[in-house]
């Protein structure tokens, strides 16, 4: 059996031989390679690179015709001014992002759990039931959850977005979950059970002090995607100012009624990033992980 | 013995009880909604106002199929799909082909491919919008500066303003954020192929590119088509993206589009819910056969 997906992907076979030693067929490939890989570097860095310089350009020192030139004075100006504009946005994002996370992390390790080392008859339908969930398009829901919201009074508080994630975040938790938990040995449980250990008291002994990879790998999975989601926030908040997030607030801003602030534009979309970007640069290796097991591969 | 069994088969009880709030969950959330929404796309719930709520049958749905506006957006999207599809498959695949081998300096290339997934498309839509701005010669800024720079001017085009062409503009950003998502699923192909096929072909004699032709590539099938699988499902619920850079513009309509504006700016809730249907199941036909198959590999291990 081959080793876990992502040790796969990061297993660098880099090239042992000295470049001396290669062919001149060999050593022409490397080259081309290289050159390639740059010009897809540059390709795929471009908007990144667009949006950073463009954020120290000032309120008003943003033209499209400059818009690769490097700014020839560092300018804060849009930085406060996209500040102001999403500073409570943002600290609302990170509370309620936390809260629905940890939440969601807690329901995948129990569910993960019996669902690999206690399962019961017909827990392979079940989850095979839950994965379903994971890929429906949440349109096809929405319309009955805002009327469920009205029902239970969460319309106008920011839990309508932690039920969200965390329901609909059921079915990949989980995964990540059963899958990391399919890779500890049965002869472990096995073992407590002969010991007389329970079910929950093998679960907080053995398999909880384990767990910790999956779970920052399901942490911040649920931290990108809910930071990132757009389509809960907009059905579900219902536009109410009250309670903008990161993306709705930065979609008002940059919507097309205010494009006239291209500067400030560019830096609340950057700013708006940071906190993503900032867990991919720091726990990529698990972020992967995470967006591999969607692919219900390893 | 009768004992130890007792506390083994309570203990899987005890299982069942901890998964069924999960269970409840989906079964109401998931499941539940999708009915309740049926039932709503079967209904003459056309807007807010109606009191005398009543089944008309498939009506709802049949008006769409008559409906220009719908079956434009529904025309976008697959021309989205197919576009992105060949595209992201295309580039990934190259992506990985390149790496695969290993090169120095391999993680940083990887890391650089693979950022885009980590941004939403609300946050990148800014810059995109400027990257595909339709200025071109003297005024040209974004991709139409960049194509004359090297050389490629009479490529400039109008982007996602052109009617004709819109949504091949809209999938170029789409391209950008997946391609390092196939290209980490390909690698994983790549790597997983054991060393001593390609030993074995190099020691019959083979050439490099026949090694790839006939050796490796058939070996990534099956991670052909779960890309296939995971780009399809990902294309026909595209929203975000097409937020992000041209709001809720007609050119770039798609179905997830029409079903918010429907059913939130004129509140024709039994329109909406029958256009969700309509992307529900079309997603369903590319993912429960993929389902199913998962399913049976994993009963086989």
């Amino acid at each position: 059996m081959s080793a876990d997906i992502v040790d796969r992907i990061t297993h660098s076979t880099a090239p042992k031989k000295n470049r001396r030693q290669l062919s001149g067929v060999a050593q022409f490939w490397l080259i081309f390679r290289y050159i390639s890989l740059t010009i897809i570097l540059a390709m795929v860095i471009l908007p990144i690179y667009v949006l950073v310089v463009n954020s120290f350009k000032g309120i008003s020192g943003v033209y499209l015709n400059t818009a690769f030139e490097l700014p020839k004075t560092l300018n804060f100006e849009t930085w406060s001014a996209a500040w102001d504009w999403l500073a409570v946005p943002m600290g609302r994002t990170l509370l309620f992002v936390t809260q629905s996370s940890i939440i969601s992390a807690l329901i995948g390790s129990i569910n993960g759990y019996v669902l690999s080392k206690w399962r019961f008859a017909g827990s392979n339908a079940v989850f095979m039931l839950f994965l379903f969930g994971m890929f429906i398009p949440y349109q096809a829901i929405m319309i009955p959850l805002t009327q469920f919201n009205k029902l239970v009074g969460l319309t106008g508080s920011i839990y309508v977005l932690v039920l969200a994630h965390v329901v609909y975040g059921i079915p990949i938790c989980t995964l990540i979950f059963r899958n990391y938990y399919a890779s500890i040995p049965d002869e472990i449980i096995e073992a407590g059970r002969v010991d007389g250990a329970s079910m929950v008291r093998i679960y907080r002994a053995i398999i909880l002090p384990l767990s910790i990879p999956a779970f920052v790998v399901v942490l911040i999975w649920q931290f990108t995607s809910a930071w990132n989601d757009f389509l809960f926030a907009i059905f579900l908040t219902g536009g109410s100012p009250k309670l903008a997030v990161a993306t709705t607030a930065l979609n008002w801003l940059t919507g097309s009624s205010n494009q006239v602030y291209y500067g400030k534009n560019m830096t609340a979309s950057l700013m708006a990033s940071i906190p993503t970007l900032l867990v991919y640069m720091f726990l990529g290796r698990y972020f992967l992980r995470g967006l591999l097991s969607g692919s219900l591969k390893g | 013995m009768a004992t130890v069994q007792s506390k083994q088969v309570s203990a899987r009880i005890g299982g069942f009880f901890f998964v069924l709030p999960s269970i409840l969950a989906i079964a109401i959330f998931v499941y539940g909604m999708i009915a309740y929404t049926f039932n709503v796309s079967l209904t003459n719930r056309n807007s807010a106002s109606v009191k005398d709520i009543k089944h008309v049958g498939f009506k709802n749905y049949t008006e769409l199929f008559a409906d220009e506006r719908f079956i434009h957006a529904l025309g976008n999207l697959l021309k989205f799909t197919g576009v992105f599809l060949v595209g992201t498959l295309l580039s990934g695949f190259i992506m990985a082909l390149l790496l695969e081998k290993g090169v120095a300096g391999e993680g940083l290339f990887r890391s650089f491919y693979l950022y885009p997934m980590a941004i939403s498309f609300i946050a990148m839509g800014t810059v995109w919008r400027w990257l595909l701005n339709s200025s071109r010669d003297g005024d040209a800024g974004g991709l139409n500066l960049v194509l004359q720079k090297i050389g490629l001017g009479f490529l400039q085009n109008d982007w996602y303003l052109s009617p004709r062409g819109a949504m091949f503009a809209m999938a170029v950003p789409a391209i950008w954020q997946m391609s390092g998502y196939v290209m980490a699923l390909f690698l994983a192909g790549f790597r997983g192929i054991p060393d001593d096929l390609r030993e074995a072909a190099r020691v019959d004699g083979a050439s490099e590119f026949k090694i790839y032709r006939h050796v490796l590539f058939p070996q990534l099938s099956p991670t052909f088509l779960t890309v296939l699988i995971i780009l399809g499902h990902i294309s026909m619920k595209v929203f975000d993206l097409i937020i992000g850079i041209s709001g809720k513009s007609y050119v770039t309509d798609v179905l997830a589009v029409y079903m918010w504006q429907v059913t939130f700016d004129i509140t024709n809730f039994a329109k909406g819910a029958s256009i969700a249907m309509i992307i529900l199941f079309l997603v369903a036909i590319v993912v429960i056969p993929y389902l199913s198959h998962v399913n049976k590999t994993e009963r086989e291990n």
